[in-house]
């Protein structure tokens, strides 16, 4: 009886291994098919057969990418975008979530009608656009900023955790004498690493994967973002291998550097911060991610 | 009058209202004051734009023109009716959104099952890191990858399936219209298993352990503990997210449609949200693209009272 047990409990443990085996590699081959193939030459990978390894080594593709100046310039504007546009989205949002956690503010319920609506309200997609193009937002940096300063779900996210902090801590600080900002800045900020380093990883991936804002309220190359540079590659190789096939000839035989391994560098470049960091964040990500279901 | 009421705070709450002063209400609501003009004018003045509906608006009157424009009624929703590419795209959304609802759902809730069955902690820790990060890249990335991934010349796919012999000749998957909508339910499993079962190991998590020791000692199998014990304790959540889900099943993504599809496969690939996009946006007949979105939002609203509904009835349990 017990051994029997044993037995299929081994089997149990070897199949549950063997499927997460199986979709751990699922997960990371797109990624590592895209690494080996940026690093391949280009009219050598037209050709097919680079899935395991790269076959023609060669730095082209990355030096053909960073010699493209609107690139540089897209990689400029998306690291702007998520430096301001993460800090200041905290400040104004913390700021915020701490008059709305202090008990003894007025009004306090209108406020949070207000903030509840407008997480499950939303005009959609054109009104929004009029509203943008009438602010005179359209094809200004600050459209990546000024939409995006305030969320009322990362509200809920820092009141639930400045809720947890001492009433002790602001009771003392008022007999110090401390006006309330002077309590939000000097003692709550300093207290909120995890919850603004949970915020912040949110907004700041956000940011970083942003396209949508930079496409439709922005024209031209000076605003673009890396996530818009690489979305036009992605179209314009699909385009070219669309036509390509219509026409039965497969194009660009003789470049070094074609546009598809030019585009998988570009995705390689672009997708880098974001797998080197998360690993060692990632606990905060999860911890931001449960704050906000229990609460919200 | 604020005195009063600053003392009658005062009284409700001791810990906090002896210290109060008028001068820190002040401070509290120009803290507040910030984020509520933020929240008029970036949720209530577009909801108010929604009227355009059933206008004939301009884009060159600008806001002005949502008060302005002149009244047309429902000519604008009598239009989608018969817009050939509305039905067709209402049906892309519907069918794409049910059939991930219907595979990737329980998948998800199979996946934090089997993780949660994982004997060592270190290899969980790792499955959970690696299946988290696509969730994290974006569509424009992600969607490249598979492009490529799925490509009749140089794709990897295609060549794995000629030499199993499976296929004899390559097939363009994202250029025929047959294999986008699985195609578009795969791929967002992909990226999104491994984060979508976040909650429910979270869910796991708080699970007594004394009722899986006291199951063992009663000769309990590992499927019956699952299946009697675990998967019992998470229902709440399991109901939660599929109100959500089902509520959620018109907003279909943008970002993975829009760098999905193309002219070949656009007939089975164009939604509710890419198809306003291109309408308002590229053709720039606002109020048209408009009513396709309240449209979509009405649709919503009552899909999530009836999922709610139906939820409450049937577990006692409801979002609202």
């Amino acid at each position: 009886m017990v051994k029997d047990r044993s037995w299929r409990e081994h089997l149990f443990n070897a199949c549950n291994v063997l499927i997460m085996l199986i979709l751990i590699v699922f997960t990371l081959y797109p990624f590592w098919y895209s690494v080996i193939g940026s690093f391949n030459e280009g009219a050598d990978y037209a050709r097919g057969g680079v899935y395991l390894f790269t076959r023609q080594f060669t730095w082209d593709n990355y030096s053909a990418l960073f010699s493209d100046s609107a690139l540089i310039r897209a990689f400029g504007v998306t690291v702007a975008r998520t430096v301001i546009g993460t800090f200041t989205h905290i400040v104004f949002t913390a700021m915020f979530a701490y008059a709305f956690s202090r008990r003894n503010l007025k009004y306090r319920k209108f406020y949070s009608m207000l903030g509840l609506s407008s997480m499950y309200l939303s005009g959609g997609m054109i009104p929004f656009f009029i509203l943008i193009n009438s602010l005179g937002l359209y094809n200004h940096f600050l459209v990546f900023i000024i939409p995006a300063l305030f969320s009322f779900w990362n509200v809920i996210l820092f009141r639930s955790y400045f809720a947890e902090l001492p009433e002790a801590l602001i009771e003392s600080a008022k007999i110090d004498g401390a006006g309330e900002y002077t309590i939000f800045f000097k003692f709550i900020l300093p207290l909120s690493k995890p919850v603004i380093a949970a915020v912040s990883l949110f907004t700041a991936v956000g940011h970083w994967n942003a396209y949508y804002d930079a496409m439709i309220y922005t024209f031209g190359d000076h605003l673009q973002t890396v996530q818009l540079y690489i979305l036009k590659l992605v179209q314009s190789t699909e385009a070219a291998l669309l036509l390509a096939n219509m026409s039965g000839t497969v194009g660009t035989a003789h470049s070094t550097v074609t546009t598809t391994t030019l585009q998988l560098s570009a995705m390689v470049a672009a997708s880098l911060p974001i797998v080197l960091i998360y690993p060692f964040v990632q606990k905060y990500f999860i911890k931001g991610m449960l704050i906000g279901s229990v609460k919200g | 009058m604020t005195d009063s009421e600053a003392t009658l705070a005062a009284r409700k709450s001791p810990s906090t209202g002896r210290n109060f002063r008028n001068k820190d209400q002040l401070s509290l609501q120009t803290m507040i004051l910030p984020g509520i003009i933020f929240i008029l004018v970036f949720t209530f003045i577009p909801l108010y734009g929604v009227l355009i509906a059933f206008k004939e608006y301009n884009i060159i009157t600008g806001i002005r023109g949502i008060f302005t424009a002149e009244w047309v009624g429902l000519d604008n929703f009598k239009e989608f009716v018969n817009d050939i590419n509305f039905w067709n795209m209402l049906r892309n959304t519907l069918g794409i959104n049910i059939l991930g609802l219907l595979i990737n759902f329980p998948l998800t809730i199979l996946f934090a099952l089997m993780l949660n069955e994982l004997t060592s902690q270190h290899f969980k820790k790792l499955t959970q890191t690696v299946t988290y990060l696509p969730h994290f890249i974006s569509w424009s990335i992600f969607g490249g990858l598979i492009i490529n991934i799925l490509s009749p010349s140089s794709g990897v796919v295609n060549y794995v399936l000629l030499q199993l012999g499976i296929i004899s000749e390559p097939i363009h998957f994202l250029g025929e219209q047959n294999y986008f909508w699985l195609l578009a339910v795969l791929t967002n499993l992909v990226k999104e298993l491994g984060w979508g079962a976040i909650l429910y190991l979270a869910a796991i998590a708080g699970i007594d352990q004394e009722m899986y020791e006291a199951a063992y000692m009663d000769g309990a199998t590992r499927f019956q503990r699952i299946w009697h014990i675990t998967l019992p304790s998470i229902t709440g959540t399991i109901v939660i997210l599929l109100v959500f889900s089902i509520s959620n099943i018109l907003n279909s993504g943008f970002d993975q449609f829009f760098v999905l599809q193309n002219p070949l496969n656009i007939d089975s690939s164009e939604v509710i949200d890419t198809y306003v996009y291109k309408v308002g946006l590229r053709e720039f007949r606002m109020e048209y693209a408009t009513a396709v979105g309240l449209m979509k939002t009405v649709i919503a609203l009552v899909l999530l009272y009836l999922a709610n509904l139906t939820a409450k009835k049937i577990t006692k349990r409801g979002i609202f």
